[in-house]
């Protein structure tokens, strides 16, 4: 009986310290006072005093459309990579392409990029960022088509060729559809990636057109702002929404998904 | 179907807009920097002896410090996490790890600065010792700060390979060691924890290559005060316009982690045939 409570004590104080900063953080955006330290009483003050930040307005529809940006354009360069590596479960290529931007430090490609746009003389602005997040964004599409494929059956195909149907009628009506729950959950996680990416954003945006991140960091560089708990509580909203939907999309299409991770 | 004409696109998109700017980082660690910024096209080393100046060379070691704490204590509250979820009914397991995983999706930065509220000296946490009759403690801007928020940020990267290992252990070895005599401790010791050197080797690698070259937590948590290489970096780029010094950094740090990923796969095959 000890023992047990020595192994859960430490899985309890896990979520203890992972939720006790989120808890203080939604509980204060509902402050009316200034103060991120004491409660003074309910208010929707911070709310109102977001929507009306235009610096933060404007940093939240520059995110948007890079997001959106980069989330189209991953989807199509990814899934068409995994759809041409096709059911080789042991491309090395691909293996390592997918795998170089997870695991090459984010602080790298940054400066990569940032000494690639001046070598081209490309003007940094929203499109640089748009660019740069794609690379990950493709990576992470590719990843999850490719499981997605591993799991389809490669005689249906067969069949429908068989059956006297082109290349290309086959791609469209039977490995397209099988791939879709693929293609939405990797569209789904490149979108959500680039919505919170910073490191990059801050090397590749034009001062003028900062995201949404980039915002964030200098307003909370300059001291606390109880905006900043709206925005948290608002944010946290969302990614929960988009989680459970990724969640839906995923358990159909992979099972045994703990391998995929280790 | 040909292949080419799928991959095609895909892959040159990434050889132009991550093979060739890596490239270039390399490139320029070996050139001199411009008068006003950029480089000069004359090669030289010098950027790399640099390197060897005690100030630099502190800072690279404070990093590997720094980032090798957040690893360890990473793991120590991150195996019995994982141990008690992996033994969780199937449904309770897939709850526990989406409740690691979320605050992991909310914005990286207000997960940074959750924790100025939390750790400042009139913050939440010194209200909380006050509760309970101790003192105020002045966290902020120290290491220590810098290493909780290295922590909260990475410790599901710990956890999730971890859980990969340990659900996937055989329960059968478990209970052959117990029917042989073994207690708790002993079977644990001889059977789920070598068995698990996998993922402890993938988890540790997670946790500690984000953590080693972050500049955002240093600068925001530590308050300037803990400059690690990641802010040496960024400095070199943004402020002092030194590219080729700062790139003759990056690749100090690539060649870090490239050991350790090395040393890790190296592990992990040696465990894999035992």
């Amino acid at each position: 009986m000890r023992h047990r409570l020595l192994v859960k004590m430490p899985f309890w104080l896990t979520y203890v310290f992972l939720y006790a900063p989120v808890v203080v953080l939604v509980a204060m955006s509902f402050s009316a006072g200034r103060s991120p330290y004491a409660f003074e009483g309910f208010s929707l003050r911070w709310y109102g005093e977001l929507a009306g930040d235009d610096e933060i307005l404007h940093g939240l529809v520059n995110t948007l459309i890079v997001a959106a940006g980069s989330a189209a354009l991953s989807t199509v360069l990814g899934t068409l990579l995994a759809v041409g590596a096709g059911h080789d479960r042991r491309s090395r290529l691909l293996d390592a392409v997918t795998l170089l931007p997870a695991v090459v430090p984010d602080l790298l490609l940054a400066i990569g990029l940032l000494v690639f746009y001046a070598a081209v003389q490309l003007t940094l602005g929203l499109h640089s960022v748009l660019l740069a997040h794609t690379v990950f964004g493709t990576a992470f599409v590719a990843a999850l088509v490719r499981t997605r494929l591993a799991h389809t059956d490669p005689s249906l195909e067969e069949a429908s060729r068989d059956l006297g149907a082109t290349p290309l009628t086959t791609f469209v009506r039977i490995t397209l559809p099988s791939l879709v729950p693929g293609v939405a959950a990797g569209a789904l996680l490149a979108f959500t990636l680039s919505v919170d990416e910073f490191v990059i954003a801050f090397f590749t945006a034009a001062p003028t057109e900062p995201t949404l991140p980039v915002v964030v960091y200098s307003m909370v560089r300059f001291g606390v702002t109880p905006e900043i708990n709206a925005l948290a509580t608002l944010l946290l909203a969302v990614s929960f929404t988009a989680v459970v939907a990724a969640q839906r999309l995923t358990r159909t299409t992979t099972r045994g998904a703990p391998e995929a991770i280790g | 179907m040909k292949r080419w004409p799928l991959t095609g696109p895909g892959l040159t998109y990434l050889t132009v807009f991550m093979v060739i700017p890596l490239g270039l980082v390399l490139s320029y660690a070996f050139l001199r920097r411009g008068r006003f910024g950029g480089v000069v096209d004359e090669p030289t080393t010098e950027n790399f002896t640099r390197l060897a100046d005690p100030l630099y060379a502190d800072v690279v070691l404070h990093s590997t410090w720094i980032a090798a704490l957040t690893t360890v204590l990473a793991l120590l509250i991150g195996y019995p996490t994982a141990y008690v979820i992996a033994g969780l009914p199937r449904r309770r397991q897939t709850i526990a790890l989406i409740a690691v995983v979320l605050p992991f999706w909310t914005s990286f930065l207000i997960r940074v600065y959750a924790w100025i509220v939390l750790l400042s000296g009139p913050g939440w946490l010194n209200k909380a010792l006050r509760a309970i009759g101790l003192g105020p403690v002045d966290v902020l801007y120290t290491d220590a700060a810098v290493v909780t928020g290295l922590l909260y940020a990475y410790l599901p990267l710990m956890i999730l390979p971890l859980y990969a290992s340990l659900v996937r252990l055989d329960p059968q070895l478990r209970e052959a060691a117990a029917n042989l005599g073994a207690g708790p401790w002993t079977s644990f010791r001889t059977v789920t924890l070598p068995l698990t050197v996998p993922g402890i080797l993938t988890g540790c690698l997670f946790v500690f290559v984000p953590s080693f070259g972050n500049f955002v937590i240093p600068e925001l948590l530590g308050g300037g005060r803990s400059v690690l290489v990641g802010n040496l970096i960024r400095d070199q780029f943004l402020k002092a316009r030194d590219w080729p010094f700062g790139s003759a950094l990056a690749l100090a740090l690539l060649a870090v982690l490239m050991v350790l990923l090395l040393a890790q796969a190296w592990a992990a095959r040696r465990y894999a045939t035992r």
